[in-house]
C-alpha cells in the first residue's frame, strides 16, 4: 500500500526539485531564446554557482552573502563567457556552437574538480532554517520548504524582469526576432550578454540555494543540464512560462516515481517527454518556428 | 582520373593498417593504446556518417555502444554463446534495431532539440542497465570475462589473445568498417546525406524522403557503435557499465571535432590525439587529473579557430600549398569559353512521362484556395486553372500572396481550405516530396542551393531523385552506374551554362550563376509542370535578357508559371497573365489584356481618382 505521508513528502519534493528545474530551464530558455544559443555549460553554471557560495560561506559563514556572492559570480562568469567565446559563434552553424559550449562545460568542471578535489562538499543551511517542521500529520526537513519558497520569489523576479522592465521588453522582443530588434537601432549585442549573464546567474542561484540539499560534487551540474533539456522540450523552446510548467510537470515525476523504484525515474521522465513529443511537438507552450 | 585512384583511399588505409605495428611502438604507443584507438575509431566512423555527413550532431551515441557491447558480452559470458564474431554481429544488429526505434522519436525533431533529445535518451540507457536490466548487465560490476575470438579454418585455428594479436582482428574489423563506409559515402544515398546536411528543406523540394535518409544515417551510426561496443568487451576482456556513460558520447564527439569531421578519419585520429596526450600528460607530465582541463581547453580552442578539425587544418593547407591556384586558373578559362557559347543552343531534356500524363486539358486547377495565417488572409478563394504547354505569368503588388500561392500550389505549405488538382489528381495535403515526384516542383524566389557542395553535385542530388524515386537504399551502388544520370546533368548543366564550372562550390559562384543553378535544381527533377518564383529577381539587365531566353528554351513541352516583377521581361515570355491583389485574383488575360486593364494600373499606381 502507498504510504501516504510518504507519498506527500514525495509530492513536496516533486515542487522543490521542480522549482529548481524551473528557474535553471529559464535561465536556458531565455538564452536560447534571445541568442539563438543552447548553452551545453549550463549545467556547469548550476554547479558553479554552488562552488561559489561555498567559498563565500567559508569566508563569511553567512548564507544570505553566499548566495549573493554565488550568484553574482556565476553572472560574471556568464558575461565572460559571451565576451570571450560565445560573441565568435552566432554566425556559426548550431553544431559548433554546441561543440563550444560542450567543451567549455567541461574545462569548468574539470577546473573545479582540479581546485576542490573530487570528494563532496557541504554547504549547511542557515540556522533560521535548520531542523523540521511539523505540518501536522507529517514532519518535513524546513529548509526544503524554504527551497520553494526561495526559488518562487526569484522566478517572480524573472518574471519582473522579463515582462515588466524594459530590458525585459527587449529580451522578449528579441527572442521573437533579434534581428529586428537589432535594426530598431538597439544594440543587441549589450542585450545578448546581459541576457547572457541572467541566464547564467539563474542557473547559478539555483546552484547555490540547492546546496545545502545535496552534497557539492564537480559532476552535480551534469544530471541536472539532462533534466532540463527534458523540461525545455516538454516546456517549448523558448518560453518562460513552458519553462516553469515543464519544471514542476518534471519535478514530480521524478520524485513520485522514485517513491516506487528510483530506477525508473529517467524511464518515467523519458516517456513523459515522448508523449510530449508525440502529441504536440513544439512543446506544451512553445510555438512553432522557435527551432 | 576518378577510376585510377577509385581505390587509392582503402589501398593507403590497408597499408597504414599494415604497418601501424612496426611504427607506432616507437612513437610511444602501448599496442593497448593503439587498440583503443581503433574501437574509438570504429565507432566515429558510424558517427561521422551521422555528423559530418548528414549533419545531426547526436550526444546519445553511448546508448548503442552500450546496447551492442552488452548484448555481445550477455551473449558470450552468461548465455553459454561460443562464437564470438557472431555474437559481435547480433550486438550490432541488436543496436540497429534500438537505433531504429530511437530515431523515430529522436528524429521528429532538428538542430538543438534533436541534441536534447538524444542526450535525453542516453541517459534513459544508462539507468535502465544500472536498474531494471541489472540482472542481465550486471549492473554497475559490468560483465566479466569476455572471451577474445578464434577462427577454426579446418586446417589451423587462429586466435587473436591480447596486444599485437588482437590488434590484427581489429584492424581487420576496421578496414571492413571504413571500406563499407566509403562506399556508403560515394553511393546515391552518401550525397543525398549531404545535401540534407547542407539545406534539408531543398532536398525535401527536390524530391528526397529526407526523414527516411536521417533515419538511415542513424541506424548506420547505431551499427557502427554496437559493434564498436561489442568488440570494447572483447579488447578489455569484460563489458564496463560505464559504455553508457554520457562522456563516452561525449568523448566520441570531441574526438570526430578534433580529428576533423565528415573525413571518417577524422574519429581515429582524433582517439589517437586523445588518448596519446591523456597517458603523455598523466605520466609524462605528471598532471594526473588535470588531464582533462587540458584536453577540454585545448578542444575549446580547436573548435574556435581550427573549426574543421585536424584533417580539415591539413587539407586547407596543401590547398593552400598546391591546387588551390592552378584549379581556379582553369576554372576561369573554361567559363569564359563557356560564354562565348550562345544562349539558348542546348535544347531542353523533355520532362519524363509519368503515369497518368496527358496531352491536353488542364495541367493544374485549384479551387477556393483559402490560406489564413492567424488573423492574415494570405490568399482568399483563388480559382485558378493552367493548361498543358502553358506558359502563365502571376504578378501583383508586393503583398498580394503571390509566394504564399506558390508554396500552396508545390504543398510546401497546406491551404486551409480549397483543393488542388495536378494532372486530374487531387494532391491537396500531399507533401512537397511527394509533388515533386508527380512532376511539380519549383525555384525558390531566395536563392535555396546546397552551397558547400560542388555545381555538379548539387545537380546531381535533383537527379538522383528524378530517377530513383523518394527513397532508395542503395548504399553499395556507384552513382556512375545509374543509367542516365550523367547525361541527365550535363545537360542541364549546359542549359544553365554551367558547364564550364562543374567541380565549383556554390558558395564560390556569383550571384547570377547561383540563380541560374537555382533554375536548374528544379529543371533537373524534369518536371512536367515548373514553378518559378521571380527567377529574375537581382539580376543585371544583361543576365535577365539570358534568363529570358533560357526560360523561353526550358518552356518547350513542358508547362510553366512564373511570378516576376519585370513586367517587360515577363509579358514577353508568357502567353496569358493573372494579376493578384490583397490575396485574391483580380483580372486574368493576355498581357496586352492586362496592360490596358484599368483595374491593374489602379493596383500598381494607386487609387487613381478620375
Amino acid at each position: 500500500m502507498v504510504n501516504w505521508a510518504n507519498f506527500i513528502s514525495q509530492v513536496f519534493n516533486g515542487l522543490a526539485l521542480g522549482a529548481l528545474l524551473a528557474l535553471i530551464s529559464s535561465g536556458l530558455t531565455i538564452i536560447y531564446g534571445t541568442l539563438g544559443v543552447l548553452n551545453l555549460a549550463h549545467g556547469a553554471m548550476f554547479m558553479l554557482g554552488g562552488y561559489a557560495g561555498y567559498v563565500a560561506f567559508g569566508y563569511t559563514g553567512s548564507f544570505v552573502l553566499a548566495v549573493i556572492a554565488g550568484s553574482l559570480f556565476v553572472a560574471l562568469v556568464g558575461i565572460g563567457m559571451e565576451r570571450l567565446i560565445i560573441r565568435h559563434f552566432y554566425d556559426r552553424p548550431h553544431e559548433d556552437q554546441l561543440l563550444v559550449t560542450f567543451g567549455l562545460g567541461i574545462v569548468f568542471v574539470e577546473f573545479v574538480r582540479l581546485a576542490f578535489g573530487s570528494q563532496s562538499q557541504i554547504v549547511p543551511p542557515p540556522p533560521l532554517l535548520a531542523g523540521i517542521t511539523s505540518l501536522g500529520f507529517m514532519f518535513y526537513p524546513t529548509y526544503r520548504l524554504a527551497v520553494v519558497g526561495i526559488i518562487a520569489v526569484a522566478l517572480g523576479a524573472l518574471f519582473i524582469v522579463l515582462y515588466r522592465t524594459r530590458i525585459g521588453m527587449i529580451v522578449r522582443a528579441g527572442i521573437e526576432d533579434s534581428t529586428m530588434v537589432d535594426a530598431l537601432g538597439i544594440n543587441v549585442y549589450r542585450v545578448f550578454m546581459i541576457v547572457f549573464g541572467i541566464g547564467a546567474m539563474a542557473a547559478g542561484f539555483a546552484g547555490i540555494v540547492n546546496a545545502p540539499v545535496v552534497s557539492l560534487t564537480p559532476g552535480i551540474g551534469d544530471d541536472i543540464l539532462v533534466q532540463t533539456f527534458v523540461v525545455v522540450v516538454i516546456g517549448g523552446v523558448g518560453s518562460f512560462p513552458g519553462a516553469i510548467l515543464g519544471g514542476l510537470i518534471a519535478g514530480e515525476i521524478i520524485s513520485i516515481t522514485s517513491m516506487f523504484n528510483p530506477g525508473y525515474a529517467y524511464v518515467m521522465l523519458f516517456a513523459a517527454m515522448t508523449l510530449v513529443l508525440v502529441l504536440r511537438p513544439y512543446g506544451l507552450l512553445g510555438t512553432r518556428g522557435r527551432e | 582520373m576518378r577510376t585510377q585512384r577509385r581505390y587509392l583511399v582503402e589501398l593507403l588505409t590497408a597499408l597504414g593498417l599494415i604497418a601501424a605495428p612496426f611504427i607506432l611502438p616507437h612513437l610511444g604507443f602501448a599496442p593497448n593504446t593503439v587498440n583503443r584507438i581503433l574501437v574509438w575509431g570504429l565507432f566515429g566512423i558510424g558517427f561521422d556518417i551521422l555528423f559530418g555527413y548528414t549533419g545531426l550532431l547526436s550526444f546519445g551515441q553511448s546508448a548503442f555502444y552500450g546496447t551492442g557491447g552488452f548484448v555481445a558480452a550477455y551473449l558470450l559470458t552468461r548465455a553459454g554463446f561460443p562464437n564470438v564474431f557472431l555474437a559481435l554481429i547480433i550486438g550490432m544488429i541488436a543496436a540497429a534495431v534500438v537505433g531504429y526505434l530511437v530515431g523515430l522519436i529522436a528524429l521528429r525533431r532538428t538542430g538543438i532539440y534533436f541534441a536534447m533529445i538524444t542526450v535525453a535518451i542516453a541517459e534513459v540507457f544508462y539507468f535502465v542497465e544500472f536498474n531494471p536490466l541489472a540482472d542481465f548487465t550486471g549492473g554497475e560490476n559490468g560483465l566479466p570475462g569476455v572471451p577474445t575470438p578464434s577462427f577454426n579454418l579446418g586446417f589451423t585455428t587462429l586466435h587473436f589473445t591480447t596486444g599485437w594479436s588482437l590488434y590484427q582482428f581489429l584492424a581487420v574489423c576496421y578496414f571492413v568498417g571504413i571500406v563499407i563506409a566509403l562506399r556508403v559515402v560515394r553511393s546515391p544515398v552518401g550525397m543525398i546525406m549531404s545535401a540534407i546536411r547542407e539545406n534539408p528543406l531543398r532536398a525535401q523540394a527536390v524530391g528526397h524522403n529526407v526523414h527516411g535518409y536521417k533515419l538511415t544515417a542513424f541506424v548506420i551510426a547505431a551499427a557502427y557503435a554496437g559493434f564498436a561496443g561489442g568488440l570494447l568487451g572483447v579488447l578489455q576482456a569484460f563489458m564496463p557499465p560505464d559504455a553508457f556513460l554520457f562522456e563516452t558520447s561525449g568523448q566520441l564527439v570531441m574526438q570526430t571535432a578534433i580529428g576533423g569531421i565528415g573525413t571518417l578519419f577524422g574519429p581515429l585520429l582524433g582517439a589517437a590525439v586523445w588518448l596519446f596526450l591523456q597517458d603523455f600528460l598523466q605520466s609524462a607530465l605528471g598532471l594526473g587529473a588535470a588531464w582533462k582541463l587540458v584536453l577540454g581547453t585545448v578542444f575549446v580552442l580547436l573548435v574556435t579557430f581550427l573549426r574543421r578539425g585536424i584533417i580539415g587544418g591539413l587539407k586547407d593547407l596543401y590547398v593552400l600549398a598546391t591546387g588551390g591556384r592552378r584549379s581556379a586558373e582553369k576554372d576561369d578559362a573554361a567559363s569564359l569559353s563557356d560564354f562565348d557559347g550562345a544562349p539558348g543552343s542546348v535544347a531542353p531534356m523533355a520532362p519524363h512521362k509519368r503515369e497518368g500524363d496527358r496531352a491536353g486539358g488542364p495541367i493544374l486547377q485549384a479551387r477556393g484556395l483559402t490560406k489564413r495565417y492567424g488573423g492574415l488572409l494570405a490568399n482568399s478563394d483563388i480559382d485558378f486553372t493552367v493548361n498543358h504547354g502553358e506558359l502563365r505569368g502571376v504578378i501583383g503588388p508586393n503583398g498580394a500572396g503571390k509566394s504564399t500561392f506558390f508554396k500552396m500550389l508545390t504543398c510546401e505549405v497546406a491551404p486551409t481550405a480549397g483543393t488542388i488538382l495536378f494532372e486530374g489528381r487531387d494532391i491537396t495535403g500531399k507533401s512537397v516530396t511527394d509533388a515533386c515526384q508527380l512532376g511539380l516542383t519549383k525555384s525558390y524566389q531566395v536563392n535555396q542551393l546546397f552551397t558547400q557542395l560542388t555545381v555538379r553535385e548539387n545537380l546531381t542530388v535533383a537527379v538522383l531523385a528524378d530517377l530513383r524515386g523518394k527513397f532508395k537504399l542503395d548504399l553499395f551502388r556507384d552513382p556512375d552506374s545509374i543509367p542516365g544520370l550523367r547525361e541527365q546533368v550535363e545537360h542541364t548543366m549546359q542549359l544553365v551554362r554551367l558547364a564550364g564550372r562543374p567541380d565549383t562550390k556554390v558558395s564560390n559562384l556569383a550571384y547570377g550563376e547561383k540563380r541560374r543553378l537555382e533554375i536548374g535544381l528544379a529543371l533537373a527533377t524534369s518536371p512536367s509542370l515548373l514553378l518559378l518564383d521571380e527567377p529574375l529577381a537581382g539580376m543585371s539587365p544583361q543576365e535577365r535578357v539570358e534568363t529570358v531566353k533560357l526560360l523561353k528554351s526550358v518552356a518547350q513541352g513542358r508547362t510553366m508559371i512564373v511570378i516576376d516583377h519585370d513586367m517587360d521581361a515577363l509579358f514577353e515570355l508568357v502567353g496569358r497573365v493573372t494579376v493578384l491583389q490583397e490575396g485574391r485574383v483580380l483580372v486574368e488575360g493576355t498581357p496586352d489584356e492586362i496592360k490596358a486593364n484599368p483595374a491593374v494600373q489602379e493596383a500598381y499606381l494607386g487609387g487613381v481618382l478620375e
